[in-house]
């Protein structure tokens, strides 16, 4: 009488199993042929050239990226001028200052912003630097990352203060120590190698926006003062990706896996200091 | 409330303590919300002497002891009524600020808390770097004092630059003792110091506590009857937010004048 029953559960669990292994499956699939494709042609795509030169014109061979790859340098310090301050002293707000009331609020416009198309971002960047100052510009472009990232640096920055056992913060106001000495030396201390985290992976998220980038940085040669237009690596890959040539698709490629090889080195760096934290708190 | 709770009355000789009270408190009542925490408490804490409060969890006496050096106002609930004098200085005048009050009145908690981020001698003084005192050789010297006086300083006088966190239990609660005497408080606050330790690591605490007494005013929370009785020169018995006895730990623990609190200490309830 049991038996049959014992079966059909046996079945049941295995079945549970599978579908689940499956998706697990499906998750990783998509990064490793990414992976396998970018590698692949990308790499048989790089040379010296691509490193050290700028375009070509239409119908010469050869040229690189050089532009681009400093550009994308140059807007990631850009963003990380204008989005780590204010996220993370924002998160800071939320953590140690705010109200449960207007914290729900603060919260849920960041929440909605994180989910804004990051080509509304490039327009609206559009609407308020590049009209007025008559032209794209490296300037543009570094805000409208800048501004992306500041509900993911804020958000991220609340979540590890919070963190911090209040004990520690208990323990440094019951020492005379004033409440911003408090925040400022014990609990961001405390927090800091998760904040250092969150701000990465904000920075290796922005690193490959292309859209925002489209209306706000113009896309060209060097710049020379940031008011000039900038070229970046995911636009160039844009432009190169959707020509007709099959140099320019080659430099896509290479482009492509640079890119790659940015946002992966971020994301070791990452690593490092998580495993740093959990380290040292046994 | 009997008028006999406010002060320790017939006082042994040997007992009583010298001079004026370190801590004067009137009518103090402390609220959260709706609800009362501490209802018309009136008692004075002699200096350079151990008091301990007892009473069975959810009595106040935790909230007693954060309203001594304003700590409960963390809660953004609370409220107080009524007085405390700190060697004559009303603690919650208008033009005192609660980071002074809490420079005089230090406080060592249930769980060790040493700062993660820092090491043994950095956890010593951070209260006196953080309010401005820069001199090397007084950092040095009232680390060495401060340990000395936390019976810690043999034990990590050869390790002052490791992390705090490095350490054992009952040695980081030595040392979050000794963080708070670095800043030279009048009085220290001891919120069940040694709940969270092993008995050894208990022994240790009861005996330093009786050494601060020379120098220091304590009042200490415990759950911990025979704590209080080894420990403390004055007991006071909490109970529902009021205070039920007060007077010497000898008298409170072999002839207390109330019922309440002889079912207390001889464990009959709480």
């Amino acid at each position: 009488m049991t038996a049959p029953n014992h079966r059909w559960r046996q079945f049941k669990d295995l079945l549970m199993r599978v579908v689940t292994f499956a998706c697990a499956i499906l998750v990783v699939a998509p990064l490793i042929l990414i992976f396998y494709h970018i590698v692949k042609q990308g790499f048989s795509s790089l040379n010296f050239a691509f490193f050290t030169q700028l375009p070509k014109p239409l119908g010469e061979k050869g040229g690189g990226m050089a532009n681009a790859i400093v550009g994308t340098f140059v807007l990631l310090a850009e963003a990380a001028v204008v989005g780590v301050p204010v996220g993370v002293l924002g998160g800071v707000f939320l953590s140690e200052y705010g109200s449960s009331k207007l914290n729900w609020w603060v919260r849920f416009a960041a929440d909605v912003l994180n989910g804004v198309p990051s080509i509304t971002w490039g327009v609206v960047v559009y609407g308020l630097m590049v009209v007025p100052m008559h032209g794209a510009s490296a300037l543009a472009g570094g805000v409208v990352l800048g501004l992306m990232m500041i509900p993911l640096v804020m958000r991220t920055t609340e979540e590890v203060l919070q963190l911090v056992p209040g004990g520690y913060r208990e323990a440094a106001l019951a020492l005379g120590i004033a409440k911003w000495k408090t925040i400022v030396q014990i609990v961001i201390r405390t927090a800091l190698k998760g904040i250092v985290t969150g701000v990465l992976l904000a920075l290796a998220r922005v690193a490959g926006e292309t859209a925002p980038l489209l209306f706000t940085t113009g896309n060209l040669g060097w710049a020379h003062k940031l008011t000039e237009p900038i070229a970046a690596i995911p636009l160039q890959i844009y432009v190169y990706a959707i020509s007709p040539y099959d140099d320019w698709h080659r430099q896509a490629w290479a482009g492509a896996f640079i890119l790659l090889l940015l946002v992966l080195a971020i994301n070791v760096g990452v690593r490092f200091f998580t495993r740093d934290r959990f380290q040292s708190k046994t | 409330m009997p008028e006999t709770a406010t002060s320790p009355l017939n006082v042994p000789p040997e007992s009583k303590a010298p001079g004026a009270p370190a801590l004067a408190v009137r009518n103090l009542s402390v609220f959260f919300g709706k609800n009362v925490a501490v209802k018309k408490v009136s008692l004075d804490i002699a200096a350079r002497a151990v008091t301990a409060i007892i009473g069975p969890s959810g009595c106040g006496k935790s909230t007693f002891l954060r309203a001594i050096n304003r700590m409960h106002e963390l809660n953004p609930e609370a409220r107080m009524e009524g007085e405390i004098k700190l060697f004559g200085d009303d603690i919650y005048s208008r033009n005192v600020e609660p980071v002074v009050v809490r420079r005089r009145v230090g406080m060592v908690f249930q769980k060790s808390n040493p700062f993660p981020t820092m090491s043994i001698v950095d956890n010593v003084t951070v209260g006196l770097r953080l309010n401005g005192v820069g001199n090397r050789k007084v950092l040095a010297e009232r680390t060495e004092q401060s340990l000395r006086m936390a019976a810690l300083w043999d034990e990590v006088k050869d390790r002052l630059h490791a992390p705090a966190i490095s350490l054992s239990g009952g040695q980081q609660q030595r040392l979050c003792i000794a963080r708070a005497l670095a800043v030279e408080p009048e009085v220290l606050l001891m919120d069940e110091p040694a709940s969270a330790l092993d008995p050894l690591a208990t022994s240790k605490i009861e005996d330093l506590i009786v050494h601060l007494k020379k120098e220091y005013t304590i009042v200490i929370v415990t759950h911990n009857m025979q704590q209080a009785a080894r420990a403390s020169d004055f007991t006071a018995f909490f109970y529902l937010g009021e205070l039920v006895e007060y007077g010497p730990t000898t008298k409170i623990f072999t002839s207390p004048s109330q019922k309440r609190t002889e079912d207390y200490v001889t464990g009959r309830f709480g």
